[in-house]
């Protein structure tokens, strides 16, 4: 006998004071939802799961999908990693099923449908900007695919985000924006803020341990950091309040868990700021290599409220801030060179690791109108050659599918790894050009994904009594984690055609062509004489009326 | 002979090897006016570490060079600069035009008015052409840039001048394998199929006549020999890279010319301002327009198929859909040839004027559109424009002296009015 679909809905608040004094907050909603989408059975009945995606993955057979809408770029140096990395603009990824016969047939319906779900301009994907990538972008969710042709990768660097994508992205939670923590999801304080960035992640997901039975995940996250100058005034101060203009009143209640998480991490002895209210929940976890302690609200508690029934974290700093961790993987990309004929894309990627050398998989998608010239590609490491042992390239076809370059990079420890590449800027028909043409294009941020091995995590001196079978690897738990990092988009200036002018360049050029054409046909139909003057009117006239009387003419 | 020519030849290579050690050859290998889509020598190098990285070369839009071209410099790469000199070395052994020239004066001598004595050249005179021709070329300012910027279309003018030669010594087998050679690199010699054939009629003093069935023999056979090399190298290509991707890319690319890169040519800008409704109509008037001389010009001058070569070498350097400079310097390297023309032609101070303004002021104008910013591309395009008509009227000056010439010669070269007076010739 069938089950009835079992669902699950936890909501999730993280807030992380960054050490330039921003704050970060990062809102996570997870519906888990035992349905099976890849077996036969019609799905019809929604519950929590939101009907608009849940007909979306079944009608495309989407195995996992992952959409996000950012705007600003996340700074790495300043703020540490994100929990959740995401590219300017809007970028889609696409894990098909292996039912489906014409993918790109499909990413392009999809596509389209998405544009129409979330309000974004997500129809200019198409061929031009979509990839395949053949080693980056593995399946978060459980399967087993090795075969990359179900896979598409595209950003649109150019989008912004704005109230409009957020509106139907807040349509999608089981409790709307009106209970639980979406009620702090206001649009005139969240885009008033330095990075922005909400995405939905769908895939499947094993619900027991022996992993019988999937089920499928979605999770929404939204990502915020707030100014200290700009949001802050300046005071390094912050409260539920000052970040949202709301203060929280209830957990949802289709919800099974709905906390929030306040990092607390910091140097035993003195703690630089003061949390209150209070609360006597602690937890700790290991994030992105470092062991982190949060303060937990639990929201499903009434005694959270307080007596206001509203809680309202204040977070006010005395002292400053210890040492921040410095980032172990970064990375920047410039445009090099001068003029619009030619010019060098540069990737910098920098591990800080003090010992450990790791590989990344560096991924760049560039247009195919910035040719470029895969012999001119270098990658050097402290001023040595450093020789990737994978390259994946696909050369562009013009108007038809970018440049894919994938490349695994060794990098060595404590070093900068330059990888460079020159390219050639194309002249493009006056129609490809957008209106704005001198603003320039841009070209989508680059992935750098890597197993990072954490510094803080590893433990090689045992002070610890354990037996030695356990422990000559140095191995503890999250030795190392995953991590991906995307680069900063670059703007480039293309050189254009007068606008104005194709009726006078058609006109010009035909007229060119017609001079050959007149000359030649000149002489070529023409013979030369002797130039006889032709005689004068008078004359014409009385040889007429000589002809006609018979008498030899003048 | 000998001693005049090695010295050229040895003051050539000296410029070229001098160049290529300096930063200017990385410069001018930069330059949209030596170097085309189709012909650039980064492309080749790019095409080659495509094929390194087990990539087709053709998978991609930038290469399109002929699938020999990638297996000739795969083994010579390293001797890439002696390749591209030698073939310019190659071009000089044109002597045999010399060997024409005095066919021809033979069977004219007795149909010639006694006035007319002095238009016929004199031995001496013609001795000297080779020499002059081959400086002409060797010593050319856009030779020599083409060179050093190690631009393919100086492989493609050695292809054409050795199949010139071929022609002129009768082989019809070897005339038909160097244009099929040629046609195969760039699809445009074609048109020299018909030059080639009236030649070879006329050596053999086969009549040009439809009617009879000795033309048509000979015709049949030497179209034989051409698509049958032509079949052979389209086929060898296949097995070199083992697909059929290399006709797109090369046939197809020189055909509907998607890349916009500008250059000298007239293609660049009116393609990239044409609204897309037309595009396709004027495509194909453009492309017609190369092959659509031929036959006019053909009939015109049946007898004298040596310039019938040249004005076609000339008419496809303007018209073709990507030209260089090393396009040009192939058929200006034949104007010594009709020197004899020189006091017929009535704008040739023009036409040098105009040629060497526009020769200095296309880098002049790029670097003002793409580097200062302070122009725009109307200004290069117009540059294009007058460099192109001025190579047209270059050209018909030079047929209208040769029709001249050859009127004189039937008619005489004074010529007098009914009345007696000093007549004027006019074009009727």
């Amino acid at each position: 006998c069938a089950r009835a679909p079992m669902y699950d809905f936890q909501e999730e608040l993280v807030i992380r004071p960054l050490h330039s004094g921003d704050i970060y907050a990062s809102f996570q909603f997870r519906t888990v939802w035992d349905a099976d989408f890849m077996g036969d059975q019609k799905v019809s009945h929604y519950r929590l799961f939101p009907k608009s995606l849940g007909q979306v993955i079944t009608k495309f057979s989407v195995r996992e999908l992952h959409i996000s809408f950012t705007q600003g770029y996340w700074r790495t140096m300043q703020w540490g990693q994100p929990y959740l990395p995401s590219p300017p603009g809007a970028e889609l990824w696409v894990w098909f099923q292996d039912t489906v016969t014409d993918v790109d047939g499909t990413w392009k319906e999809l596509t389209n449908v998405l544009s129409g779900i979330f309000c974004a301009s997500l129809n200019f994907i198409d061929s031009t900007n979509t990839v395949q990538p053949s080693a980056s972008f593995k399946p978060l969710g459980i399967g087993n695919v090795t075969d990359h042709s179900f896979l598409r990768y595209a950003t649109l660097p150019r989008e912004i985000v704005c109230t409009e994508n957020l509106t139907p992205w807040k349509k999608l939670l089981p409790c709307g924006s009106k209970a639980g923590l979406s009620v702090l999801l206001k649009s005139e304080k969240l885009f008033h803020s330095t990075f922005h960035s909400q995405a939905v992640h769908v895939r499947p997901v094993c619900q027991d341990p022996q992993c019988r039975t999937t089920s499928m995940e979605l999770r929404q996250t939204l990502n915020v950091v707030f100014d200290l100058h700009t949001s802050g005034q300046g005071k390094r101060e912050w409260s539920l309040f000052k970040m949202f203009s709301r203060t929280l009143t209830e957990a949802c209640p289709l919800a099974s868990s709905s906390k929030v998480y306040v990092d607390v991490t910091d140097n035993p002895q003195v703690r630089p700021f003061e949390l209150s209210p209070a609360t006597p929940l602690l937890t700790q976890a290991v994030v992105l290599g470092d062991r982190r302690t949060y303060s937990v609200y639990d929201l499903t508690q009434q005694a959270s409220f307080g007596s206001s029934r509203s809680l309202n974290m204040l977070l006010r700093w005395k002292a400053a801030d210890g040492e921040m961790l410095r980032p172990l993987l970064h990375s920047e990309r410039y445009v090099a060179g001068y003029g619009l004929q030619a010019g060098e894309i540069h990737t910098l990627i920098y591990n800080h690791h003090p010992y450990r050398a790791f590989p990344v998989l560096l991924l760049s998608a560039v247009p195919w109108y910035l040719r470029l010239y895969i012999h001119t590609l270098t990658v050097s490491s402290k001023g040595k050659d450093n020789r990737p042992s994978y390259i994946h390239y696909q050369p562009s076809k013009d108007r038809e599918r970018p440049h894919l370059l994938e490349m695994l990079l060794q990098l060595p420890p404590n070093s900068v790894t330059e990888v460079t590449v020159e390219f050639e800027r194309a002249l493009l028909k006056w129609t490809e050009y957008t209106p704005d043409p001198n603003h320039g294009f841009y070209v989508g941020s680059s992935v750098i994904s890597a197993l990072v091995p954490s510094v803080v995590a590893m433990d090689t001196n045992s002070t610890l009594d354990r037996p030695l079978f356990s422990s000559f690897f140095p191995c503890k738990e999250e030795a190392s984690y995953f991590m991906r990092v995307y680069t900063e988009p670059l703007l480039v200036n293309l050189p254009t055609p007068d606008f104005s002018m194709p009726y006078n360049v058609i006109c010009l050029t035909c007229t060119v062509v017609a001079v050959g054409y007149g000359s030649l046909y000149n002489l070529l139909t023409r013979t030369f004489q002797v130039d006889e003057p032709s005689p004068g009117l008078a004359k014409r006239i009385a040889n007429v009326i000589r002809r006609f009387r018979g008498v030899p003419l003048l | 002979m000998a001693a005049p020519l090695a010295l050229l030849l040895i003051v050539a290579v000296t410029i070229r090897a001098a160049l290529f050690r300096t930063s200017l050859a990385n410069l001018i290998s930069e330059r949209v006016e030596v170097v085309s889509p189709l012909n650039a020598w980064k492309r080749v190098v790019e095409g080659l570490a495509l094929l390194d990285l087990d990539i087709s070369p053709y998978s991609g839009d930038v290469f399109h060079e002929t699938p020999m071209v990638i297996y000739l410099f795969h083994f010579l790469m390293d001797y890439a600069e002696i390749t591209f000199m030698g073939a310019g070395v190659k071009f000089s052994s044109l002597h045999l035009v010399s060997q024409f020239r005095k066919q021809k004066f033979a069977l004219e001598a007795d149909r010639i008015p006694m006035d007319c004595l002095e238009l016929i050249r004199s031995p001496t005179e013609m001795y000297y052409i080779p020499l002059k021709v081959a400086m002409f070329y060797l010593l050319n300012p856009f030779t020599i840039v083409s060179c050093v910027a190690k631009c393919t279309c100086g492989l493609n003018n050695a292809v054409i001048a050795l199949f010139i030669l071929s022609t002129m010594r009768g082989s019809a087998l070897l005339s038909a394998i160097f244009l099929a050679l040629a046609t195969y690199q760039s699809i445009y010699p074609l048109t020299l199929c018909v030059p080639a054939l009236l030649y070879l009629l006329q050596r053999l003093y086969i009549p040009v006549n439809v009617r009879r069935s000795s033309f048509w023999f000979y015709t049949l056979q030497y179209l034989f020999m051409f698509l049958g090399s032509l079949l052979v190298l389209i086929c060898l290509s296949f097995f070199l890279l083992g697909s059929w991707d290399f006709l797109p890319a090369v046939y197809g690319f020189i055909l509907s010319v998607p890349d916009l890169t500008p250059n000298i040519g007239l293609f660049w800008y009116f393609f990239a301002e044409m609204f897309d409704h037309f595009r396709l109509f004027f495509l194909c008037v453009f492309q017609i327009n190369v092959f659509f001389y031929t036959l006019p010009l053909s009939i015109k001058l049946k007898e004298h198929p040596v310039f019938l070569i040249f004005m076609q070498i000339a008419l496809i350097a303007i018209f073709k859909s990507y030209p260089t400079v090393g396009d040009l310097s192939l058929y200006m390297a034949f104007l010594p040839v009709w020197n004899h023309l020189y006091r017929f032609l009535r704008n040739i101070f023009l036409v040098s004027c105009v040629l060497l303004a526009c020769s200095a002021l296309f880098p002049v104008l790029w670097h003002l559109w793409i580097y200062a910013g302070s122009a725009n591309s109307n200004f290069y395009y117009a540059i294009t424009l007058l460099f192109s008509v001025a190579q047209i009227l270059l050209v018909s000056d030079y047929f209208y002296a040769f029709l001249r010439r050859e009127h004189h010669l039937t008619n005489g070269l004074y010529l007098k009015k009914k009345d007696g007076s000093e007549a004027t010739l006019v074009l009727k």
